[in-house]
């Protein structure tokens, strides 16, 4: 075994020089008969670029990471839900009103879903969106800053895990609940979760120039659990099918409770009904309370506003604006594809996937086919609305993108693979195994209109053994398999951080060239920016001190600052005055109880200090900046309380 | 050991492959003994006794985009208003009037340096401290403290320019 691993590895070392001494730039290059070698394809030659951004959702670290495909390199983590010392996101004053939440100050999430916004069902590269699912939001990221811009939470509902996914132009961003609640919550016995608990699904309508975010309605469903959703597109766009299990209603024990019954049921939301009900003046406002939270780039500052009323509507006063499919064995993932015709529900104790039809759906409902109800929602008959059964002979189906060549590629959690599939025959064309425990797949594009195809990213649970140990908690391990031809091909494997569940990934031409390198000092609209260094000063306000200070290769202006004293309360407003593409500055100061701050070229961040020692206390720039890095610092002169040292201030001098 | 082996002789084919043909031919150039290769650049060396801040090379234009700049003989008020105010914005960090700070002072730069010298100062720093004789002997006067890039446009700098006519 282990000679074979080095034979492997001897031939990856071979490729290596193939690929390393030719006369051409690596990525294109071609000898002969090892043109197909799995190194090539992932290899990208120094200086060269990615094909592909990859956006992997951070799962518990509560961010995004983004990375490039196919060379699986790590370009960023983007802070969303969760405080980050590397930058100061949720430490600076001006962040922290990011993570605030009806709840207080939340400095932490459990991050799932990324979608890439649409137009006309296809990426449009212009934001991406992702939920947090333990204290519920959903998080607007900007892709030309590549920054967290706007948190809206999400009241009446719990583990909001059917989230964030994207309508076909971006009209609405939607959330579902996974766990039902008393809504509006209140006192009462667990006991009587049947009959009384609801599951909202929150429609959040998002500004088509700016992004911000709105929650249009909640939709007050029945008790189940609401484990995914994906939009229609094409002609079942204005419809939106999420899949739920615990039909049940368990409130104890699911592990057994909410697998009793042999089918669940995929819901099928015609949000456009909904919409046109609501515009009419439909629905009931709720007394709610809720944060929302944008971060302005031009005074890159975020404010927070508690909403206090929420429109919610029962589905029982839209007729025809919900229907049941039933769905075998507790579905997972619901996935539609590029056509918008078949809803692909993957029962994740079952061997098979269940493909429902749009058409059949939608006959079925004209012919008034119903097979009961349920608390007053229609039934449509399974055999209905079935469009075919893949046979597939794996196990605990999860998650299926599609390549826009008419197939699909569906994860297995419990068998480790991915397979292949045609869409309308259902035929099994390949299968791949994964290491280990693969849970959603990501294609570029693989849940639009228009896939991008090329490559296939499997997001694996379980590492074990694909990674030199690390003690006990390893990273989670993701496989790249390229999927130009018939059969797929795995070509390389890489550590991912946090734990990624869903990832979006779009063409590097979409983003790369409108991303921003600097914010413009004469743009910056930040209330203590200063616009060149001769407006530095120092004001004191009673026992808050604020530094109105500049940065630029290599010095703070002021360097030197004294008449602080111990209980005050020092405000450093920093300006970065560079206006060269990747060049921040940092700054840290001795002993305060924060994080460090980093100051892109032409922004103003500040950080706190409350001083409780009498002394002389350095600050400086944490990020090496230029050959003089080391000389980028300070002092500040800190006196008693009761010290009468004017404040002063000076650089050079 | 014997994977070891294995390894060792992989990695040999795996040279041997690679780098095959392209290395014969190069080394039909290579003697042993020779000389290496010295660049010649003509406008080298200057006399390094006076002080690069205080040196006049008002015939070099320096490296970079601005290859011609005839200047007209009257001063444009307007341009030169602008030009103070983006210099104080993202200059003043570093360069003070009247006097040496992080940077050389511009009062009378345009004695001592070409119109296209100072623009191309100005629009790509990193490029003339690379490759012009007059800015890198700067860099090192003034401490190895590089100047920064501000992305001024090409008309921000010749606001710039106009600024600087007026101190003398």
């Amino acid at each position: 075994m282990k000679t074979y691993k080095i034979h492997i590895l001897s031939i990856i070392g071979v490729l290596a020089l193939l690929t390393s001494c030719g006369n051409n730039n690596g990525k294109n290059s071609s000898n002969g008969a090892l043109n197909s070698s799995a190194a090539e394809k992932m290899y990208v030659a120094p200086g060269e670029q990615d094909d592909y951004y990859a956006f992997m959702s951070g799962g518990y670290s509560g961010n995004l990471t983004v990375y490039g495909l196919p060379s699986g390199r790590m370009f960023k983590e983007i802070p969303v839900f969760s405080q980050f010392p590397t930058s100061g996101y949720g430490y600076s004053e001006e962040t922290k009103p990011m993570l605030n939440t009806s709840h207080g100050f939340v400095p932490w999430d459990d991050s799932h879903h990324p979608d890439i916004s649409q137009t006309n069902g296809e990426l449009d590269g212009r934001w991406i969106f992702i939920n947090g699912n333990n204290t519920p939001r959903i998080a607007r990221i900007s892709l030309s800053t590549f920054e967290t811009e706007e948190i809206i939470e999400v009241p009446n509902s719990a583990g909001n895990h059917s989230s964030s996914f994207i309508t076909e132009n971006t009209e609405y961003v939607v959330a579902g609940t996974r766990f039902s609640v008393p809504i509006p919550q209140r006192d009462m016995a667990i006991s009587d979760y049947k009959e009384n608990f609801k599951g909202s699904l929150s429609f959040i309508s998002v500004d088509p120039e700016h992004g911000h975010m709105d929650i249009k309605f909640q939709l007050l469903m029945p008790g189940f659990n609401y484990d995914l959703s994906h939009p229609g597109r094409g002609k079942s766009h204005g419809w939106f099918f999420f899949t739920t299990y615990n039909t049940e209603e368990a409130h104890t024990l699911q592990e057994v409770n909410s697998s009793q019954n042999d089918k669940d049921f995929i819901a099928a939301v015609n949000w456009k009904k909904i919409e046109e009900y609501v515009n009419n003046g439909g629905g009931t406002k709720m007394p709610a309370n809720y944060a929302h939270n944008i971060y302005d780039e031009s005074t890159h500052m975020a404010t927070t506003t508690m909403k206090k009323e929420v429109l919610t509507v029962d589905p029982l006063k839209v007729p025809g604006a919900v229907y049941f499919l039933p769905t075998p064995k507790s579905p997972h993932g619901c996935d539609v594809d590029p056509s918008g015709e078949y809803i692909i529900g993957n029962g994740k104790l079952s061997a098979d996937l269940t493909v429902h039809s749009f058409d059949n759906m939608i006959a079925a409902i004209e012919a008034e086919k119903f097979d009961g109800e349920a608390y007053g929602i229609p039934i449509l008959k399974f055999e209905d609305v079935l469009a075919g059964t893949v046979k597939s002979g794996g196990l605990g189906p999860l998650h299926t993108e599609f390549d826009g060549k008419g197939n699909a590629y569906t994860t297995f959690f419990i068998s480790s693979e991915v397979v292949k599939w045609k869409l309308g025959t259902w035929e099994v064309v390949d299968r791949k195994p994964t290491y280990y425990s693969v849970g959603h797949i990501m294609i570029p594009g693989g849940n639009s209109r228009k896939p991008f195809g090329g490559y296939a990213v499997a997001l694996n649970k379980i590492t074990k053994d694909r990674y030199l140990p690390v003690g006990p908690e390893m990273e989670h391990s993701a496989q790249i398999y390229d999927i130009s031809g018939e059969k797929m091909e795995l070509i390389y494997d890489f550590p991912t951080h946090g734990e990624p569940h869903y990832a979006a990934g779009c063409p590097a031409e979409l983003l790369a060239p409108k991303a921003k390198k600097i914010y413009r000092l004469d743009e910056n609209k930040h209330p203590y920016a200063i616009n060149n260094p001769g407006e530095a000063k120092v004001v004191r306000e009673g026992n808050n001190v604020h530094i109105y200070m500049s940065t630029i290769r290599s010095h703070f202006t002021p360097d030197n600052i004294e008449g602080i004293k111990v209980g005050d309360k020092v405000y450093f407003h920093v300006t970065n005055h560079e206006q060269d593409f990747d060049v921040p500055h940092g700054f840290a100061m001795i002993g305060q109880n924060t994080s460090e701050l980093l100051i892109m070229p032409g922004q103003t961040k500040t950080s706190v200090w409350e001083p409780k020692q009498v002394g002389v206390w350095p600050f400086y720039c944490t990020d090496f900046c230029s050959a003089l890095h080391q000389e980028m610092q300070g002092y500040v002169r800190v006196s008693p309380a009761n010290s009468n040292i004017e404040l002063s201030w000076s650089l050079g001098d | 050991m014997r994977t070891l082996v294995k390894f060792a002789f992989l990695f040999t084919v795996g040279i041997l492959i690679s780098c095959g043909g392209k290395e014969e031919k190069k080394e039909e150039g290579l003697k042993i003994g020779q000389k290496p290769k010295v660049e010649q650049k003509e406008d080298e060396p200057v006399s390094d006794e006076i002080p690069a801040s205080q040196r006049i090379t008002l015939d070099n234009k320096g490296v970079g985009k601005i290859k011609n700049l005839e200047l007209p003989a009257t001063i444009d008020d307007a341009m030169v208003e602008r030009g103070a105010a983006i210099f104080k914005t993202n200059c003043t960090a570093c360069h003070k009037i009247g006097k040496r700070f992080i940077g050389p002072s511009p009062s009378g730069i345009m004695e001592r340096r070409s119109p296209e010298w100072i623009m191309n100062m100005i629009l790509d720093p990193q490029l003339m401290v690379a490759e012009d004789r007059c800015a890198k002997d700067l860099l090192i006067e003034f401490n190895g403290a590089a100047m920064a890039n501000q992305n001024m446009t090409e008309a921000q700098a010749r606001d710039i320019l106009e600024y600087f006519r007026t101190l003398k």
